[in-house]
């Protein structure tokens, strides 16, 4: 039928326009295609090239190809490393276990206020990362509002003190992080046909068994999803170390901001983010491989 | 609650009526208290931004003790000069690059929609890639580029980044709005005699105007909160999410807050009326 039309329209309209509809698609592309070509795909190659550099702001840089760099530095800022990949690893574990519930309740019982509680859990991000996780500092102060009061009213010990620890970073990753894993969540667990969670129930399945066996099972691609999408922004994260935690607690993302921006230490810090990098397109990679590549683009 | 009984309270009839159908009352209401919980978990930190712009702890730095409650910080706003100034760097960066990201993304949204084409497939991929990639090595990979030719960080690369990672949110939620867009009515125009820029102007731009001004807002929000991506290209520039990390192992003052829950406040409210302006619509 569509065709019926357009081939009534290209025999109406001039000439010109039937190779103008065959690039139109390409030059409405250009534009942003190229913005970014040169400003997000060419530098992760620049940043690449710089990875393998040596020398310093003074001398100047120049191309060594020295591969080696990757191991070095990686051994040079092995605790770091270590620790921003076990932080990342628990606050992902707890934005999964505190957002699929919330995810599951609004996608199935949520009816006609689902837009609203949406929109309630996007409400963050109307606030700065940066004020968020301030404000964090205030609430897990020691004597702000909330201890503070929690101190006085004796359910806490005087002594109680959370700022500067590790706790108090993976708890401000996986707040910032939330929205990230519930919003995959939700789209996965709204998109399962509620027909066959009813033939489930029809078929003498217990709650329990209806959501173990047919609903878990069928969230597992946003479950995969939400997970990629929170780990490894958070693995780079380095606000929340910044502000909540102290000196024990830095991550890899405080050296690769201190290198790039204090030290201009550039090829150490473009080998840190490209490692970073490199483990982003790994956990990519396994989800096509596990999941099938139609559907990642779907949970944006 | 329905008025059918269920195949488990059948079944358990015989041992007694009482106890199954409290149980079903007390877990019908752990989903929704649990869930209210965690929104409230999600607030808090805004909570405490609002509150705090109330706190009565001088012109210096807001103290973390709850000291009284002042208007000092809304009706000495502007009394801190740098921090204006950053906060207006922030407006102007967010305008000029929500226009050009809104712009770009608009039209790969088009692009990627209403045809079939050989690069659809890697352009989704780059996409996908831009929105997942941990703002660090955005903002670092960008900053390697600028090093390595010798351009100097300012305004103009920070307005650069943001219109770079700002493309793709913008892409993303056009294309979501264009889903249900109905080609015919273009074909019809056209088969009326308008040609292609007419149709665009007035039959494609307003079909598709609330997807835009969606992708849009999102744009403007993420420009004026963007902190890792800034950090990197910023040279000495500042901006107010960059200004407030500066700020932090000094001392924040009342502004700040007061600031933060201003722009939220608008941010909310051009929100809700956006959602109701389209009800209307509709």
């Amino acid at each position: 039928m569509e065709q019926r039309v357009a081939a009534r329209v290209q025999l109406v309209s001039k000439p010109r326009t039937r190779l103008g509809r065959r690039l139109a698609p390409y030059l409405l592309m250009l534009p942003g295609g190229l913005w970014l070509l040169i400003f997000f795909l060419i530098p992760i190659l620049f940043m690449l090239s710089v990875s393998l550099q040596t020398g310093n702001l003074e001398e100047g840089f120049r191309q060594s190809w020295h591969f080696s760099r990757y191991i070095d530095v990686f051994n040079q800022y092995r605790p770091q490393f270590i620790r921003s990949f076990a932080f990342g690893s628990i606050a992902t574990a707890i934005t999964l276990v505190v957002a699929y519930p919330l995810a599951y309740w609004i996608a199935f019982h949520g009816g006609r206020h689902k837009t609203t509680f949406l929109f309630l859990l996007l409400l963050p991000f109307f606030v700065s990362f940066v004020i968020r996780t301030l404000a964090w500092q205030f609430i897990l102060s020691d004597n702000g509002i909330v201890l503070g009061t929690l101190k006085s009213w004796h359910l806490l010990p005087h002594t109680f003190h959370v700022l500067a620890t590790r706790t108090a970073v993976i708890s401000g990753i996986a707040y910032n992080f939330l929205p990230f894993m519930a919003l995959p969540l939700y789209v996965a667990l709204e998109r399962i046909d509620r027909q066959v969670v009813e033939a489930a129930s029809d078929l003498y399945a217990s709650k329990r068994e209806v959501f173990l066996r047919v609903i878990f099972p069928l969230s597992i691609p946003g479950v995969f999803a939400g997970v990629l999408l929170t780990f490894v922004p958070a693995v780079g994260d380095y606000v929340n170390a910044a502000i909540l935690g102290g000196t024990n607690t830095t991550m890899i993302g405080n050296i690769i901001q201190l290198e790039y921006l204090q030290n201009f230490h550039y090829p150490v810090a473009a080998a840190l983010s490209f490692i970073l990098m490199f483990v982003l397109l790994i956990g990519i990679f396994l989800y096509a491989r596990v999941l099938g590549t139609r559907n990642i683009e779907e949970y944006v | 609650m329905s008025a059918v009984i269920t195949r488990e309270e059948a079944t358990k009839a015989p041992t007694g009526l009482q106890p199954p159908r409290k149980k079903r009352r007390w877990t019908s209401f752990v989903l929704p208290v649990y869930s209210a919980l965690v929104i409230l978990y999600l607030i808090l930190p805004i909570l405490i931004m609002i509150l705090y712009g109330f706190n009565a702890s001088g012109p210096k730095r807001v103290s973390f003790r709850w000291l009284g409650f002042s208007l000092y910080g809304y009706s000495h706003l502007f009394a801190k000069p740098d921090l204006t100034a950053a906060l207006k760097n922030s407006l102007i960066i967010a305008v000029v690059s929500t226009i050009i990201a809104t712009a770009l993304g608009t039209l790969i949204a088009l692009a990627l929609v209403r045809y079939r084409f050989r690069a659809r497939t890697a352009s989704d991929f780059v996409l996908f890639l831009n929105i997942a990639a941990p703002e660090i090595v955005l903002g670092a990979s960008l900053l390697s580029l600028f090093v390595t030719f010798g351009v100097p960080r300012g305004m103009g690369t920070i307005i650069i980044s943001h219109v770079m990672f700002n493309i793709a949110y913008v892409t993303v939620t056009v294309r979501a709005r264009l889903a249900g867009f109905d080609r015919h009515l273009e074909e019809a125009a056209q088969d009326l005699g308008a040609g292609p820029w007419s149709t665009f102007l007035k039959v494609t731009l307003p079909l598709i105007w609330p997807g835009v001004l969606a992708g849009g807002l999102l744009a403007f929000a993420l420009s004026i909160d963007d902190f890792v991506i800034t950090n990197f290209n910023a040279g000495t520039a500042q901006t107010f999410p960059l200004w407030v990390y500066g700020a932090v192992k000094v001392g924040i003052p009342p502004q700040v807050f007061v600031m933060g829950t201003l722009i939220f406040a608008v941010g909310v409210l051009i929100a809700v009326v956006n959602v109701f302006a389209q009800r209307r619509k509709a």
